[in-house]
């Protein structure tokens, strides 16, 4: 490359190339370029080659050379550009503030850590906000007062449970059957392979049947409440029921969390069965067990309290669930990109959630000693 | 009359003000326009004044009693129900008519619109003209005073645009209802509005207040008059 730039008193003289600018000088310092300090300018003059066949990289890289040449108040003069060229150029610093606005620092790293710890704290006080106008909200529910659509309660009551089925069965049938073999492995070793039904029946009915339901259920149901009203944000629909007065968590939000909360319980007995039956049928065969003396033994190890603990944690799942779903869709960008951040987020916070408050009630039950 | 003052109103997001200085006195029966470039604060000034957004200054006040109705750029009508189901929603919320009598005030309310042959109809299956006098009849549902319209000709042909002008002048007549409405289409603009207020998104402030007709003639500000001169009276 030739001498791009030569300086004569307070003018530049910028001489183009045969083939035109080179995109790649854009992301270039100018020093690399070959201009260095120069006095404040008074003109910069340009010598195109014969035939100039000009774009718009031609057109950026001049907007940019004016730009880190110009000083405040001191607007430099440009020669020698074809009109059509400058006529482009003038457009383009016209909208000068908006070009400088989009090349302004990124935030460094601490600065971007306390953003997003803002970000995450206003989004637990707005979860904790809707959580007790979901509560406050209950009575009205359970007394008929409230203000929701039957249709709607029905449509998320089905949604939620005969379609779920066959998903439930299938996670639960297989967690029972695992768990089976790998108990019947090392229990069979100490001669105490019976207790494989101890195994399947205490950690199905008390602690991985109702944290296996709810991430189901998070995965179908509480992503859909999510894209749902994500999507009832963009359309304004959200909007439209606060015009009429009427609270989205009473409207949307409610109905959801109970339906879920009140669905759960049974989806939980339902997988409790299943991951029952997969572990005995794995079980049986490996033990030469009958299917008598299985279920004696399940029915012996599981105690009353194993199940309302179950029971008590899968209604609170599903709450939790609904609860996040609704958040993340009441809380989404509008736009459809919005709407896959936030099934993406109840997703993931549903699990995280769900994985959290179950660590809660192991702690409360130890302490409980139940 | 007045029916609703804005009195030295400031609107934004998160302390940022979009506009501000805002000031109008918007008369009972008329049709006031909101108007300005893009990105100046007229959708964000209507979300503030039917309380969707906090003001960031100043006062809106509405003298009397009144209640209104909005229609949204989108029409926002609620997909998982029927025409007639969106309009007699925000009957079935307030809670105050009838059950038996809410049916046929409904379908009163679409056929207003032109709309009686379509409330079995879910809204997707509407075309953008019909989606637009669907939420219109749910925003007459509960007799507003009061009716908000922010960009009802947005994403529709001349013609269905013309017909929704001559609805809103037909339901002002008809109805007396005072509309607020949102645009940046000047036939539109000429056609139904009383009076305008220009927003501009370069000084942040109104820069003319007055009816449109008379603006184009002689507005102080000069992109007002340009603005308006694209189009004939």
């Amino acid at each position: 490359m030739g001498a791009l730039f030569t300086t004569d008193g307070r003018e530049l003289v910028v001489a183009i190339p045969e083939r035109g600018v080179d995109p790649a000088w854009l992301a270039r310092p100018l020093a690399e370029l070959g201009l260095h300090s120069v006095r404040p300018l008074r003109t910069v003059r340009v010598q195109s080659p014969a035939g100039w066949r000009w774009g718009t990289p031609d057109a950026a890289f001049f907007a940019r050379l004016l730009r880190e040449l110009e000083t405040p108040g001191q607007k430099i003069m440009l020669e020698g550009l074809p009109q059509q060229l400058a006529q482009l150029l003038a457009l383009a610093r016209g909208a000068a503030p908006a070009l400088a606005a989009e090349s302004a620092p990124r935030a460094d790293v601490a600065e971007r850590i306390g953003l997003q710890t803002l970000r995450v704290a206003d989004d637990l006080r707005a979860f904790l906000a809707l959580l007790g106008e979901v509560v406050m909200l209950l009575p009205r529910f359970f007394t008929g007062r409230a203000k929701m659509r039957r249709a709607e309660l029905v449509e998320v009551l089905a949604e939620s449970s005969s379609r779920a089925l066959a998903i439930v069965a299938v996670v639960n049938v297989l967690m029972g059957a695992i768990l089976a073999f790998v108990g019947a492995v090392q229990l069979k070793a100490f001669g105490a392979g019976i207790y494989v039904a101890n195994l399947v029946g205490i950690a199905s009915v008390r602690e991985l049947t109702p944290i296996l339901v709810a991430i189901v259920l998070a995965g179908r149901t509480g992503a859909s409440f999510a894209a749902r009203i994500a999507t009832m944000q963009g359309n304004e629909e959200v909007d439209a029921l606060t015009t009429l007065g009427v609270s989205p968590a009473e409207f949307l939000v409610l109905p959801r969390v109970v339906a879920l909360g009140l669905l759960m319980p049974l989806l939980y007995i339902y997988g409790v069965a299943c991951a029952l039956a997969g572990g005995m049928l794995v079980a049986m065969p490996i033990l030469d067990l009958s299917m008598t003396a299985y279920a004696a033994q399940t029915q012996h190890a599981i105690g009353g309290a194993h199940f309302v603990i179950g029971a008590l944690k899968a209604l609170l799942f599903g709450g939790l669930v609904a609860l996040i779903g609704c958040h993340h869709g009441l809380r989404a960008a509008r736009s459809a990109a919005g709407v896959g951040a936030a099934t993406t987020a109840a997703v993931v916070n549903s699990i995280i959630g769900v994985i959290a408050l179950d660590a809660v009630f192991a702690v409360c039950a130890n302490a409980l000693k139940v | 009359m007045s029916m609703i003052s804005l009195e030295d109103v400031e609107i934004g997001y998160d302390a940022r003000p979009v506009q501000s200085g805002i000031r109008a006195d918007i008369r009972r029966g008329e049709i006031f326009a909101v108007v300005g470039d893009s990105g100046s604060g007229k959708s964000t000034l209507l979300r503030t004044m039917i309380g969707l957004m906090p003001a960031q200054g100043g006062r809106i006040v509405f003298h009397g009693p009144s209640s209104f109705g909005v229609l949204f750029q989108n029409g926002a009508l609620w997909t998982s129900m029927t025409v007639l189901e969106n309009v007699m929603l925000p009957m079935d919320l307030q809670g105050e008519l009838p059950r038996v009598a809410r049916p046929a005030l409904a379908r009163f309310k679409l056929a207003l619109v032109g709309l009686a042959d379509a409330e079995e109809r879910y809204p997707a299956s509407l075309s953008g003209g019909m989606r637009k006098r669907a939420a219109l009849a749910r925003a007459l549902a509960l007799d507003p005073s009061v009716l908000f319209l922010d960009e009802p000709s947005a994403g529709l042909d001349p013609l269905a645009s013309r017909r929704l002008d001559e609805l809103v002048l037909s339901l002002r007549d008809g109805l007396g209802i005072t509309v607020v409405l949102v645009t940046h289409e000047l036939d539109s603009l000429y056609r139904i509005a009383d009076r305008m207020m220009f927003l501009d998104g370069e000084v942040h402030r109104p820069v003319a207040l007055g009816a449109p007709a008379e603006l184009a003639r002689s507005a102080s500000s000069a992109k007002v008059r340009d603005f308006l001169s694209r189009a004939a009276p």
